[in-house]
């Protein structure tokens, strides 16, 4: 649209403030929000990921000339509770099939849909949260055990901390879903979250990976 | 490559992705390390092809000007080429009695500028040097008239041609070596993107300032 034309559609005349601010075509400003905030998200876990690596890689106990005796992670006689996490991967992982059925609902204007599903990744958000609690308070070992106990309250606590982040955002995407405020048009207040809902996700698979199993 | 968190949709494949790529790295490292770190470099380099291959499969866009009418349509995308000669006489023998021009100069613009949607400048420079091509178009017998574009060329074609469905597209760039557009692929791409017959102009701007 040209400069002219815009200024015929809004009448010019009338218009007292400033003119509309430009835009890229390409990208919606609410979700180049969205997209800077991960890549901060993003730069945050790489720290502490890092962290993470390094105090594994100078484990005086892991050596990559020997790389049967990698298995020694953590180091005895800690071990880590690979089944319990197992199972809140699950739980997570369940969870992003729900935030994305909600999201699919109401864009196909099925407003039940998205609020049990919006109320059902909450839940499973929720169980996530308490698993982890449980798992915190029967692991064997506490921050004072060594660095790799810093490491793994470190990352697992980084990411319980988002996933109460999300949770947030959830809810008030249900108490607004509850009043009707989305529609098969506008939907961005469910989207959002979910895109960040589905990160933390993807992110838990990665701490889970390279934590617990590998 | 596509932004991975896009949209909703978009960041639930990333989670099935995510899976896909760790749940098998997981597995085989349980078995043997190396087994782990041989599938562990499999799957990236199968994942890297995969981002690279899915840059490359953009389908053509198809123009619909046979549902429109008649009038021929001529698509004209320059930025600092706008008042050369060369360029000036191919829009002029293009413009035959009862043709449409529309010339459309991208607000350049750098990327960082671009995503934080500060476009304020780049738009206002653009719109200078469209208003004075427009008038050494008029000049020469030339009506046209004029769009501000997206930064890159090719997005900006595109966006001309979902209300101006062009029977050609002009496309005019500095000569080879000096030519930003040229050392981007950027007359290659509009070839493959879209179905409309499209022409190359290279206007030689320094040889035309030297030429008395």
């Amino acid at each position: 649209m040209t400069a002219h034309t815009e200024a015929a559609v809004h009448g010019h005349e009338d218009h007292h403030g400033p003119p509309p601010a430009h835009q890229s075509a390409r990208i919606d400003s609410r979700v180049l929000g969205m997209f800077l905030f991960i890549a901060s998200e993003v730069a945050l876990f790489g720290s502490f990921f890092a962290a993470y690596f390094f105090i594994r890689v100078v484990n005086p106990e892991s050596t990559i000339v020997e790389p049967e005796r990698w298995q020694t992670w953590p180091p005895a006689p800690y071990e880590f509770p690979v089944f319990v996490a197992g199972v809140n991967t699950a739980i997570l992982v369940t969870s992003s099939f729900t935030m994305h059925w909600a999201v699919q609902s109401i864009r196909r204007g099925h407003r039940r849909g998205l609020q049990a599903g919006l109320v059902a990744t909450i839940l499973l958000g929720l169980a996530f949260l308490l698993t982890q609690a449980i798992e915190y308070a029967h692991v064997g070992f506490n921050t004072s055990d060594g660095a790799f106990a810093s490491a793994f309250f470190g990352l697992t606590g980084l990411h319980g901390a988002h996933v109460f982040i999300g949770l947030t955002l959830l809810t008030i995407a249900a108490v607004r879903a509850f009043r009707g405020h989305f529609s098969p048009g506008h939907y961005h207040g469910v989207e959002i979250p979910g895109i960040y809902w589905h990160f933390v996700d993807v992110m838990w698979i990665v701490v889970y990976t390279t934590m617990y199993l590998l | 490559m596509k932004n991975p968190l896009r949209d909703e949709a978009a960041a639930f494949q990333l989670v099935l992705l995510s899976l896909g790529y760790f749940a098998p790295i997981a597995l085989a490292s349980w078995i043997s390390t190396w087994l782990g770190l041989a599938v562990f470099g499999i799957l990236t380099v199968v994942a890297f092809a995969a981002l690279r291959g899915g840059r490359q499969q953009r389908a053509a866009l198809h123009v619909g000007r046979a549902a429109v009418d008649d009038t021929r349509r001529v698509l004209v995308v320059a930025n600092e080429t706008v008042g050369g000669r060369e360029l000036l006489d191919a829009v002029r023998e293009r413009a035959v009695p009862g043709a449409a021009v529309l010339v459309v100069a991208p607000a350049l613009n750098s990327r960082v500028r671009t995503w934080a949607s500060d476009e304020d400048h780049a738009r206002h420079e653009a719109q200078r040097r469209l208003d004075d091509s427009l008038e050494r178009l008029q000049e020469v017998g030339v009506q046209a008239r004029g769009e501000i574009g997206d930064g890159d060329p090719v997005q900006a074609i595109e966006d001309a041609l979902r209300s101006f469905p062009a029977d050609e597209i002009v496309l005019s760039t500095h000569p080879p070596g000096r030519s930003n557009w040229l050392e981007r692929g950027v007359v290659g791409a509009v070839r493959d993107r879209f179905d409309v017959p499209v022409t190359h102009v290279v206007v030689d701007l320094e040889g035309q300032t030297a030429t008395p």
